[in-house]
């Protein structure tokens, strides 16, 4: 392995979070943007390639080793580590509308999804999964959510553009789409993932 | 109106599905069957196998009401208002449509709006649900606090009142002994009066004897104010004490008569 390899493997060892590649440059002020991504590339590979039991994962604009999962069993039944809870429906449910609609405000959600959301929001802002991005227009000034990078992570996502875009959800539902209904589909979907819309109408 | 109607409903319901299940009653923790009446209605609208663009409202919202009927609800008023709304959209279908009327709105048409958009959510739900599990299946670095927890019980803060505080205090005090105290009066020997009398005696006499500067009726502090003046006229080499044999009385003389 390179030296600078063995820098930032031993960096991303030493860190419980994922490190930017930006920082991951930084450790080694002679380093080029361009030496990181490879020396990344050859620890991820060597993981790989020699069969680890970690491997490199991109996560949330960073890098993180984490273990694999065939091993999860074995080290949760050892009690080594515990496996975080899952998140209920209904808070999956009001994680994926922030999601595709931050920032939004608490009433939209509930629109969406016709029940109350304000528990759920705010434990999902006390998990830090969610947060108060600022406020709407309109009466009472309402708090808006967005998605937090620790979402990301949650999820094991890079950014939000991995989420499927909307042209790619409701497969079985689009065929039978009429004319008379092109506001089935939400409107208020981010910039990027609107975009395929106007071509699948 | 309508919304203090549906409110009033819940408690209607809940005693229904108590009925249902009577050897329950207690504590029950049960994760909702739906996660909300969209959920529900569109679950109908699969094990139906209706069309989403054209419900049979009539049948669907009876089936909803079935449903909500034999189901533990936390947040009934909710499925109550959409069961209200079903109802008023069934109404509204029933109503004869004026011949030739092109811009007939559908009444149905924001229900189903409100259904795909649902539809989607769920969609991403599973899309969530499954890179979620994905990254549970993952251990990083961080996931070490299993221990950290042990040692936290342990740490926890000691608590107690003032009462428990006196009583410990007043336990530990009656098991201590009572300390015995002396007086003791502090009496200094007179070692510079005893060397300036021993002078006076050696003054007189060449050579003299133990009991010759000892008297007989000495206290002991005076007997060792004379030994220690005795030690320290012999340092200073003013006289020389000698002893015969052993136990046999001192002889003290005097060199600068010699």
């Amino acid at each position: 392995m390179t030296p600078l390899a063995r820098l930032l493997e031993a960096a991303l060892f030493a860190s419980a979070r994922p490190i930017p590649s930006e920082t991951l440059g930084q450790l080694d002020p002679e380093s080029t943007p361009a030496g990181v991504d490879a020396a990344l590339e050859e620890i991820r590979e060597r993981y790989d390639n020699e069969g680890h039991g970690v491997e490199l994962v991109a996560v949330s604009d960073g890098w993180q080793i984490l273990t694999r999962p065939e091993y999860t069993e074995a080290i949760e039944r050892a009690q080594l580590a515990a496996r975080p809870q899952r998140l209920s429906g209904a808070a999956l449910e009001t994680l994926a509308i922030v999601a595709y609609r931050q920032p939004i405000g608490r009433l939209e959600i509930e629109d969406i999804r016709g029940v109350g959301a304000g528990a759920i929001l705010k434990s999902l802002q006390e998990r830090g999964l969610v947060d108060v991005t600022g406020r709407g227009e309109g009466m009472g000034r309402p708090l808006l959510y967005g998605t937090t990078p620790l979402f990301l992570e949650h999820f094991a996502l890079r950014h939000l553009g991995e989420l499927p875009r909307a042209d790619e959800l409701a497969v079985a539902l689009r065929p039978a789409l009429p004319q008379a209904l092109p506001q089935a589909l939400p409107q208020a979907l981010p910039q990027a993932l609107r975009q395929p819309l106007s071509r699948a109408s | 109106m309508t919304a203090v109607q549906i409110r009033s409903e819940p408690a209607l319901l809940h005693k229904h599905t108590g009925d249902d299940s009577g050897e329950h009653v207690g504590f029950i923790v049960e994760l909702p069957e739906f996660s909300g009446p969209l959920d529900l209605l569109l679950s109908l609208i699969r094990d139906e196998q209706v069309d989403i663009y054209d419900i049979p409202i009539a049948r669907i919202a009876e089936q909803f009401l079935a449903r909500i009927h034999g189901m533990r609800i936390d947040d009934a008023a909710e499925y109550l208002e959409m069961a209200a709304r079903l109802l008023r959209i069934k109404a509204q279908m029933l109503l004869p449509r004026p011949e030739g009327m092109e811009a007939w709105e559908d009444p149905r048409a924001e229900l189903v709006r409100r259904l795909l958009e649902y539809q989607q959510v769920r969609e991403v739900v599973d899309v969530l649900e499954r890179l979620g599990d994905d990254r549970r299946n993952r251990f990083a670095r961080s996931y070490v606090q299993v221990q950290d927890e042990a040692v936290d019980r342990d740490d926890r803060p000691f608590a107690a009142t003032l009462a428990d505080l006196f009583a410990a205090v007043d336990r530990v005090l009656r098991q201590a002994t009572r300390p015995i105290i002396h007086d003791v009066i502090p009496r200094a020997l007179d070692v510079d009066g005893a060397m300036r009398s021993i002078r006076a005696v050696m003054a007189l006499r060449a050579r003299a004897r133990w009991s010759d500067i000892v008297s007989r009726d000495a206290e002991p502090w005076q007997i060792l104010s004379v030994l220690l003046a005795l030690l320290e006229l012999a340092k200073s080499g003013e006289l020389r004490i000698a002893q015969p044999k052993p136990f046999a009385s001192m002889e003290l003389s005097c060199d600068t008569a010699s």
